[in-house]
């Protein structure tokens, strides 16, 4: 045995060493990485079939359906967060583990929102051009999706940690979390909006960034304790 | 102090005093309750613009001042059951959140009879309505989660990690539906409501608040008792109470 193994790593070391796992085990099943994507674009045909298909009309609801669906996709995978690790115990080994657990979860999050909300803003483009959002508001769209869905998957990550010792945790983790998405999508389906009318948008991406430093400040300890509650019961 | 501290956190003492408090407060709380709808809805001149219609107000406001204060009650006693780990702050957060949800959804329902004859529609997406219901669906996950749980205690103090993460979301709710509010801010609608509200009809109003605050205390004190009972059914004390009782 060398050496390292016996001193543990370093808060930092460990927590890239988590988002690399993370990601690896989400490559290795891609399909839980489409699942979302395809989600966001079976929802985004429903609402032509259901709206009408008129460009103008669509064009009008288009910064709030994109947001609604992105809120329903990142909401759809926060169950999932911590569920096979809590399954195969491998999160009672992280809450024994010497580094704080603040980072560790954060860690779980970055990954989480690296595989939906930065992948989701990334093709959302591809849909707004869809549901005829005009071109001119795409960079916003981009923009506030990038800050809020890390709002959103900080936010879910609360009501997966609080509800993923339970069996029929699914349903639950809506109600709980949905009240705390109001604000993200008021502010993110308003920046878009503006962009739309060509007002500057960068106030509401601003509040969307602040709320992003208070949730990565304060969401951590939220998720931390839950696991404790969640691992204890 | 710190004796009654102490004491606050031993069930049995709890019941008792609650009980004693439940034996004056019960009484003074109905009478209010009764003096100030009879005061309110019966000897209050009517609105010059909304005549007799306004007079909800007397059940409207006070639900939902108390309604409000409710879930910071909640969420203190959440916060005390957590940093203390005192089972009985546990018991008055769990306590709360049943009587928030109803008090939110009386104010809601009165607020949409009121609306009908004075707007004119049943619903309207107004910034406080639509804050009221933000409020009753955060009421609503809290008793969800706690039915959720299996294990009591562990049910407690997540429903006391879920009011303490609300707490610190109400604000930014309130400010960002506002904010929303302002920029869809329909203009077929106006209120009516003055600036100013006469001593005559202010009067009853306070004295419907007040009672609505005891009715809350009252109701958390009762849910609290039989929460007790509930948890400490295995207990000496209980098992002698019950038979008392039955004697």
């Amino acid at each position: 045995m060398s050496m390292a193994a016996d001193k543990p790593p370093g808060a930092a070391t460990f927590c890239l060493g988590l988002v690399r796992r993370q990601l690896t085990l989400a490559a290795r099943r891609p399909i839980e990485i489409g699942n979302p994507l395809l989600f966001f674009a079976m929802v985004v045909a429903l609402f032509p079939l259901g709206l009408g298909p008129a460009p103008d009309k669509l064009a009008g609801f288009a910064p709030g359906i994109l947001w609604i669906i992105a809120l329903l996709s990142s909401l759809l995978t926060s169950d999932t967060v911590f569920r096979s690790d809590f399954e195969d115990g491998s999160l009672e080994q992280l809450l024994l583990a010497p580094q704080p657990l603040f980072l560790s979860v954060l860690a779980y999050i970055v990954a989480h929102w690296l595989i939906t909300g930065f992948l989701l803003a990334l093709i959302s483009p591809l849909f707004a051009v869809m549901i005829s959002l005009p071109a001119g508001a795409i960079g916003t769209l981009m923009a506030s999706l990038l800050l809020g869905t890390a709002v959103l998957s900080l936010v879910g990550g609360i009501g997966a940690a609080l509800t993923v010792g339970l069996k029929r945790g699914g349903m639950l983790i809506s109600l709980l979390i949905l009240p705390f998405y109001m604000p993200v999508l008021i502010f993110g389906s308003a920046a878009v909006q503006s962009a739309v009318i060509g007002v500057p948008a960068g106030p509401y991406l601003a509040i969307l960034g602040a709320m992003l430093c208070l949730a990565i400040a304060l969401a951590p300890f939220a998720i931390a304790t839950g696991l404790r509650i969640s691992v204890d019961a | 102090m710190w004796s009654f501290f102490h004491k606050l956190g031993s069930p049995p003492w709890l019941y008792r005093i609650a009980g004693s408090i439940l034996r004056w407060l019960l009484p003074i709380t109905l009478l209010a309750l009764c003096v100030g709808l009879v005061w309110g809805l019966l000897f209050t001149a009517p609105d010059f613009r909304q005549g007799n219609s306004y007079r909800i107000i007397y059940i409207h406001v006070p639900a939902a001042v108390v309604a409000l204060a409710g879930y910071y009650v909640m969420a203190i006693a959440g916060a005390v059951s957590l940093i203390w780990k005192m089972k009985m702050a546990d018991v008055a957060m769990r306590a709360c959140a049943p009587i928030g949800a109803a008090l939110t959804f009386i104010a809601l329902v009165t607020g949409s009879i009121w609306g009908k004859p004075t707007w004119g529609t049943w619903w309207v997406w107004d910034a406080r309505i639509t804050s009221m219901l933000i409020l009753l669906f955060l009421y609503l996950g809290v008793v969800a989660l706690y039915e959720a749980y299996d294990n009591k205690e562990a049910a407690g103090k997540a429903c006391a990690v879920l009011s303490l993460v609300g707490t610190v979301n109400i604000p930014i709710i309130y400010k960002s539906v506002d904010w929303w509010y302002s920029l869809h801010q329909p203009a077929s609608i106006k209120f009516t409501g003055e600036s100013s509200i006469d001593p005559s009809m202010l009067y009853p109003l306070l004295l419907m608040i007040t009672a609505f605050y005891a009715l809350f205390t009252c109701c958390l004190l009762m849910n609290m008792r039989a929460d007790i009972l509930d948890r400490e059914s295995r207990t000496g004390w209980v098992k002698k109470l019950a038979l008392e009782y039955r004697a």
